[in-house]
């Protein structure tokens, strides 16, 4: 907030001007809200950060598993566990992204019903614990390479736009769905389905490669293709080729999530008060 | 120089629906209505819902104008359901107003609850940070401010203890003390002096006058006459949604206690009683306030006044109590009587209709203005609808026994029980 004659008009309808100035004024509430998260999640566990290092490591583990020795699928020229893990980072930070900002209105209704801030704050800091979750499984990630002799490329640089690829579509999911959870409660339950069937459709436990070249394209207008394909090219050794038309589908439609997901969330948000 | 806050024809409306097939006759109708509601709920998402035809309009606040003045401290009364939160909760932007507009010159503090945000795991340090943010204040302001807010709450020895862990005043201490520390040009305050015991509501009291002298403004919602009289110099009495009155505190006070016509008069009791929402266990069809048989507008002292409550009981219902409390103008309480206080067991009443009947005699309440609340509740259940209670504010008049002589004699206290003096010489001449 700013102090001397500032002034505020409230009206029935509020310009967007207004809530970009206000989302400034209040960037600080941003960093505080996150680092509560963080906070609460780490003390509310009796075994705390090792959580973040207990599930992937174990969902590693079945993945390789049932896809590599059940199934038999190709590793590409990753071993297995490497190939799985390497997907597994992004496809966690999504989904835990989405389910977190998902419900994360409803969590705060409190706030929501008894003071003024831009809304959209609450479900964009979900992104900052899930972003510290993909930290720890980075330097998961980084044993595993020292464990099967995977020397480390400028190409992991890649991973700084590919995550923030992985935000915009799993911050626009969550502002949709976040704002739409507020007036139909039957969201929170479609949330943990879709991302359970999410896991099997997108490429986590095997290679995309094995999805016939004609049905490429298709298969890529799932956003999470492109960006777990592309982890996996930072990750690798050999200098195998990125598939670029799932890339930039991937890019087009998470820019389209988001803005459209922040559009509609900004829209409705002055009425979140009234029915939540 | 221009008004701080300027009001304008300010209004909000509610869409409140009536969904008229609320009962279903058998188990079927549900399951089909449910599989209707969501076929519709797939095709138009983002429709509100088809099966609420019965939809009506609602206007919580209308047409209300008002300015302020840099330097006011505005209390703002009414009885529930006036639109005292509404108006507040625009003020803080929480909602939207539906026409009108508001502009507020200055930084707003809004504190319609104490604590929000407060998180039950994190310590009264972390929450004082969090809190303060939540707030509007800055990191830098409030790490400026940390002691003193510590010190005011009296919390310096628990600052690492999760809040979880602390006493509900210690709680409510600290949540008041990051507020009050906030230094805005206008504070709005919804009755959050309510709580904490007496010494800390006194201390409260204080900081919020001492607003007064730093030039702030502060808007005030509260049921408590006494403070809003002691920190206010203008007064708003809002009544249905529109204002009733507005002018100096203590007229204002007056005004909402004297309000003859107002929501709360007996006169407005058989109407209060027919609005009320159903209820599949429970219903008041009457409650009466008689002397001498007679309906009454104002209560003489010196009568016994008897209050007759019928109501009927459509479900076997363990433990269905009928009371009433009686406050004092500002709310406080000063005796609740329950129907069935005389037996020693927990009834079950079966349905059927009902009378409940109870005296308060004559030469007991003093001659000031007392508010009853009406009231049903099933026990370790739940508080029968409205919870608020039927409320009606009692005028009493001086009538009973007293020493006439004495004609300038004010009264004084919250009761005027009659009681048996004897006095005797022992040495007289």
């Amino acid at each position: 907030m700013s102090g001397g004659m500032s002034e505020t008009v409230i009206e029935s309808s509020r310009s967007l001007r207004g809530t970009w100035r206000d989302l400034w004024l209040y960037r600080e509430l941003f960093f505080f809200l996150a680092w509560r998260d963080l906070l609460v999640r780490y003390k509310q566990t009796a075994i705390g950060l090792a959580w973040s290092v207990i599930t992937p490591l174990l969902t590693m583990t079945i993945l390789t598993l049932v896809f590599s020795r059940l199934a038999g699928l190709p590793s590409a020229d990753l071993p297995y566990p490497v190939l799985v893990f390497a997907a597994m980072l992004p496809w966690q930070f999504f989904s835990n992204t989405l389910s977190m900002s998902s419900t994360s209105l409803i969590n705060n209704r409190n706030m929501v019903s008894k003071v003024y801030f831009p809304r959209i704050i609450i479900p964009s800091t979900s992104m900052v614990v899930s972003l510290t979750d993909l930290s720890i499984s980075l330097v998961l990630l980084a044993c595993l390479m020292t464990w099967f002799g995977i020397a480390p490329s400028w190409r992991l640089l890649a991973l700084v736009p590919l995550t923030l690829l992985a935000a915009l579509t799993s911050l626009g999911a969550g502002y949709w769905i976040s704002s739409l959870n507020v007036k139909y409660r039957d969201f929170r339950y479609i949330v943990p389905f879709m991302i359970q069937f999410g896991l099997y459709i997108s490429p986590v436990g095997f290679s995309s490669s094995v999805v016939p070249d004609e049905w490429r394209f298709l298969y890529s207008m799932n956003p999470m293709v492109g960006v777990i394909d592309g982890f996996r090219w930072a990750i690798a050794p050999s200098p195998g080729a990125l598939y670029w038309p799932g890339i930039i589908s991937s890019v087009v439609l998470a820019l389209i999530l988001f803005a459209s997901g922040a559009a509609f969330f900004l829209r409705t948000e002055r009425k979140f008060a009234d029915v939540i | 120089m221009s008004a701080i806050i300027e009001i304008e024809g300010l209004g909000k409306k509610y869409v409140i629906g009536h969904n008229k097939n609320a009962r279903y006759e058998t188990l079927r109708d549900s399951i089909a209505h449910f599989g209707r509601g969501v076929w519709q709920r797939l095709r138009h998402p983002l429709l509100p819902n088809r099966e609420r035809v019965d939809l009506e309009e609602f206007w919580a606040l209308r047409d209300i104008d008002l300015s302020i003045e840099r330097g006011d401290r505005v209390g703002i009364i009414g009885s529930n359901g006036a639109g005292k939160s509404t108006l507040l909760k625009i003020l803080s932007r929480v909602t939207e107003p539906s026409t009108g507009r508001v502009k507020l010159r200055g930084r707003v503090a809004s504190l319609l609850e104490v604590g929000t945000g407060f998180h039950p795991e994190l310590t009264g340090r972390e929450n004082v940070f969090l809190n303060g943010a939540i707030l509007g204040m800055s990191h830098r302001e409030i790490r400026a401010r940390f002691d003193e807010i510590v010190a005011f709450a009296e919390v310096e020895r628990f600052l690492d203890t999760p809040v979880k862990r602390y006493s509900s005043g210690m709680y409510v201490r600290l949540a008041f003390a990051i507020a009050a520390h906030l230094e805005p040009e206008i504070l709005i305050v919804d009755e959050v002096l309510a709580v904490g015991d007496a010494s800390f509501r006194k201390k409260c009291l204080g900081k919020m006058g001492a607003a007064q002298s730093e030039g702030r403004t502060v808007i005030f919602v509260s049921h408590n006459m006494q403070a809003v009289k002691q920190l206010c110099n203008r007064g708003v009495v809002l009544r249905a949604g529109g204002m009733s009155f507005c002018g100096s505190a203590e007229d204002a006070v007056d005004h909402y206690l004297k309000g003859d016509k107002g929501a709360d008069s007996i006169a407005n009791l058989t109407d209060a009683v027919e609005t009320l929402p159903n209820d599949p266990v429970f219903r008041f069809d009457e409650i009466r306030l008689t002397q001498d048989g007679e309906e009454i507008d104002r209560v003489d002292n010196g009568k016994a006044l008897e209050i007759s409550m019928s109501y009927r009981v459509f479900k076997e219902t363990q433990g269905l109590r009928v009371y009433f409390d009686c406050c004092d103008a500002e709310e406080v309480l000063l005796f609740r009587s329950f129907h069935d206080e005389d037996c020693d067991t927990i009834p079950t009443v079966a349905p059927g209709s009902y009378r409940s009947r109870v005296v308060i005699p004559a030469n007991f309440l003093g001659p000031t203005i007392y508010r009853l609340v009406f009231r049903a509740t099933i026990y370790n259940q739940r508080t029968l609808p409205p919870v608020s209670g039927i409320s009606v504010l009692l005028n009493v008049e001086q009538a009973g026994r007293y020493n006439r002589a004495y004609l300038g004699d004010t009264f004084r206290g919250k009761i005027a029980p009659c009681l048996d003096w004897k006095t005797e010489p022992l040495d007289a001449r």
